[in-house]
């Protein structure tokens, strides 16, 4: 066997090595989980912005997992804009959010006018995010008006739950 | 997420923020096909090299290979969907290149006619196999690790019953290869401690789960550190004498550092203390000092960690002094950067024990540094998986469990390269994956297999809680 070809094979094996070794590091960077602190507070903007890039990849790959089912402008997050929560965002993955003041809700209400299982979003078959008052105490408002069904959640229209006010946003 | 989340994730709520882990079974195959096609590629150079042809068992090996890889991995599918994507493909590429190594060792004339190869490749084949088998027998009936919680004493006293057989007469083996660590059954040789360190790692866990308030928060500072009570000191004495006894009636300083080191490693990890650190530092230094002054074997093996070129040039005329270690060095050395490549180096000069302790000095020598760091990076990423595992279980138990598994293997990492090396004393313990040898081998399979099911357990999206009644009364809005 020539000199040349050996050569050739000893540098190729370490590439090859190397290169096994990055793909497994590159696996790892994309293998990121566990919990994800949402920032509230003064620099809530800045966090948002932040937020906002991160969540995006495995926003993505739901979308595709999701195999087509969800339109082009379907909401992607949803927003707390008022009440003690203001800044938490929430990310819409199909799962149905949970809001109220018992502790195991998606989003856990620190509000005397809440009740312990106050409402709940959730995607209908079409990807179509859906509000459903549980027959809270108060009521929940779409905008001005009281729900007594469930009712599609237009893009950024005001959902009130007591002093609380979320709205789902792209 | 796969599709099969996605269509229940419906019926259950999920926590602000979580990210849950994705299955990444695709992943694994991609990189276990990779790590399979590594070692094939590394066969067909070694036999390019010696034999000028590519060698005719190169499809079996590689299919046999192949195969075990796959088994795993179907195995991984079935009954771990969420493990760790990266600890099947890690294990099976070291496996795969310390096959290769083996069979390139095998080639050697010169090995050859003083019995050290010649067909060792195959069996080590065939313990891989066994190694995979057991593997899956852990992932198949050890359905939640937390059982083992329950045999937290029983594995107390199977450990000691695996460490103390070799010195039991007529079951330990004739081999004197300097340490007692090895048992004859039937034709086989067993080294029964690399079993024990996992049952060891079983019983630390348990044992420090229920024990950890006690030792972490019971003590009194002093100077800046913690010192525990008298009482609370009694578990880590007893480890500390046992390893010592190893120590002394083994001769076999490497089983001896590495549970004396797990044991530390999960104390710190357990209490959160720096204090057990420091003592473990100390009681090990002055255990391995006092014993090293009077063990003749552990002496010569000091003296040949600090110079080994005096023990090379007595090994030439005086019997019972061994060359290896200057050997190894020389290996390294010849290595250089980039390595003579596959099949080109001599590293079978340091002819006993080339392919199973020193198997790394084979590595350094054809691979050079820059495949020796790739190796020990792939151990790095082995351990730091293990280490990821143990942050993302849920239970004590099984955080614990992992960190002790994963330290042991990380120090049985150290303390044979560290070793070959020259670093610290050399000592009878064998590279996990790489070097021959059956119990290593099938023993880190079943170590793989315990942490591929807590990763699994560990990310496997978390079931719906459990509703929980009110603790307050919803206020009224009246209308004013």
């Amino acid at each position: 066997m020539s000199e040349l070809t050996l050569t050739v094979m000893r540098l190729g094996f370490l590439a090859v090595l190397w290169l096994f070794v990055i793909v497994a590091v590159q696996v790892i960077r994309s293998d990121l989980f566990g919990t994800r602190v949402t920032q509230r507070g003064a620099r809530r903007e800045a966090g948002r912005a932040q937020q906002a890039q991160r969540q995006a990849p495995p926003q993505q790959r739901q979308q595709q997992a999701a195999g087509g089912r969800q339109r082009r402008n379907a909401p992607t997050k949803l927003v707390v804009s008022e009440g003690t929560l203001t800044g938490t965002t929430v990310a819409l993955q199909g799962q149905t959010i949970t809001l109220g003041r018992a502790h195991d809700s998606t989003i856990v209400l620190d509000d005397d006018y809440a009740s312990s299982r106050h409402a709940r979003i959730y995607p209908d078959r079409d990807g179509q995010w859906i509000v459903e008052d549980l027959g809270s105490t108060n009521g929940t408002y779409l905008d001005r008006t009281r729900l007594t069904t469930p009712t599609p959640i237009p893009l950024g229209a005001a959902i009130r739950i007591g002093k609380t006010v979320i709205e789902l946003r792209k | 997420m796969s599709s099969s989340t996605s269509n229940t994730s419906t019926h259950h709520t999920s926590t602000i923020g979580a990210i849950g882990a994705p299955s990444r079974r695709n992943t694994e195959l991609a990189l276990l096909v990779f790590a399979v096609l590594i070692p094939v590629f590394a066969y067909a150079n070694v036999g390019l090299a010696i034999n000028d042809q590519v060698p005719a068992g190169l499809l079996s090996y590689g299919l046999g290979l192949g195969l075990l890889a796959g088994v795993a991995h179907l195995v991984v599918r079935k009954f771990a969907p969420y493990a760790d994507p990266l600890m099947l493909p890690l294990a099976t590429l070291l496996n795969g290149l310390g096959l290769v190594a083996i069979w390139r060792l095998d080639q050697s004339k010169l090995l050859q006619s003083i019995g050290q190869a010649g067909g060792k490749a195959t069996n080590q084949l065939i313990y891989t196999a066994l190694g995979i088998a057991l593997f899956a027998v852990v992932l198949v009936f050890l359905k939640d690790h937390r059982v083992l919680q329950r045999y937290t004493y029983i594995s107390m006293v199977g450990a000691l019953v695996l460490l103390l057989l070799p010195l039991v007469p007529g079951l330990g083996a004739n081999i004197t290869y300097g340490a007692k660590i090895w048992i004859q059954v039937g034709s086989f040789t067993i080294q029964p401690g690399e079993f024990a360190k996992i049952v060891l790692a079983i019983f630390f866990a348990g044992y420090l789960m229920v024990k950890r308030d006690a030792l972490a928060l019971a003590s009194r500072r002093f100077m800046g550190l913690y010192l525990p009570r008298g009482r609370d000191l009694g578990p880590i004495i007893v480890v500390w004498m046992i390893s010592i006894l190893i120590l002394v009636f083994e001769t076999d300083l490497g089983t001896s550092l590495l549970f004396f080191g797990m044991f530390i490693i999960m104390l710190y990890v357990a209490t959160e203390r720096t204090s057990w650190i420091v003592f473990g530092l100390l009681m090990s230094a002055a255990g391995a000092v006092g014993v090293a002054s009077f063990e003749p074997h552990v002496k010569q093996r000091v003296a040949a960690w600090l110079d080994p070129m005096r023990e090379y040039t007595l090994s030439q005329t005086v019997p019972g002094h061994s060359a290896q270690s200057m050997q190894a060095l020389w290996a390294f050395g010849s290595g250089g950067t980039l390595g003579t490549g596959w099949g080109q180096g001599h590293s079978e000069l340091i002819r006993f024990a080339a392919n199973s302790d020193f198997i790394l000095a084979t590595f350094g020598e054809e691979l050079g540094l820059a495949g020796l760091m790739a190796i020990l990076l792939i151990y790095g990423l082995i351990v730091e998986r293990g280490v990821r595992t143990a942050l993302a279980a849920r239970d004590p138990f099984g955080k614990l469990l992992a960190i002790g598994l994963s330290g042991a293997f990380a120090l049985q990492v150290f303390v044979v390269a560290g070793g070959v090396m020259g670093l610290i004393p050399l000592t009878g313990m064998t590279m996990p994956f790489l070097a021959y040898g059956g119990s290593s081998v099938i023993a880190n399979w079943a170590l793989i297999g315990i942490l591929i099911r807590i990763s699994d357990t560990a990310r496997r999206p978390a079931p719906a809680p459990a509703p929980s009644p009110d603790a307050e009364m919803t206020q009224v809005v009246r209308p004013s």
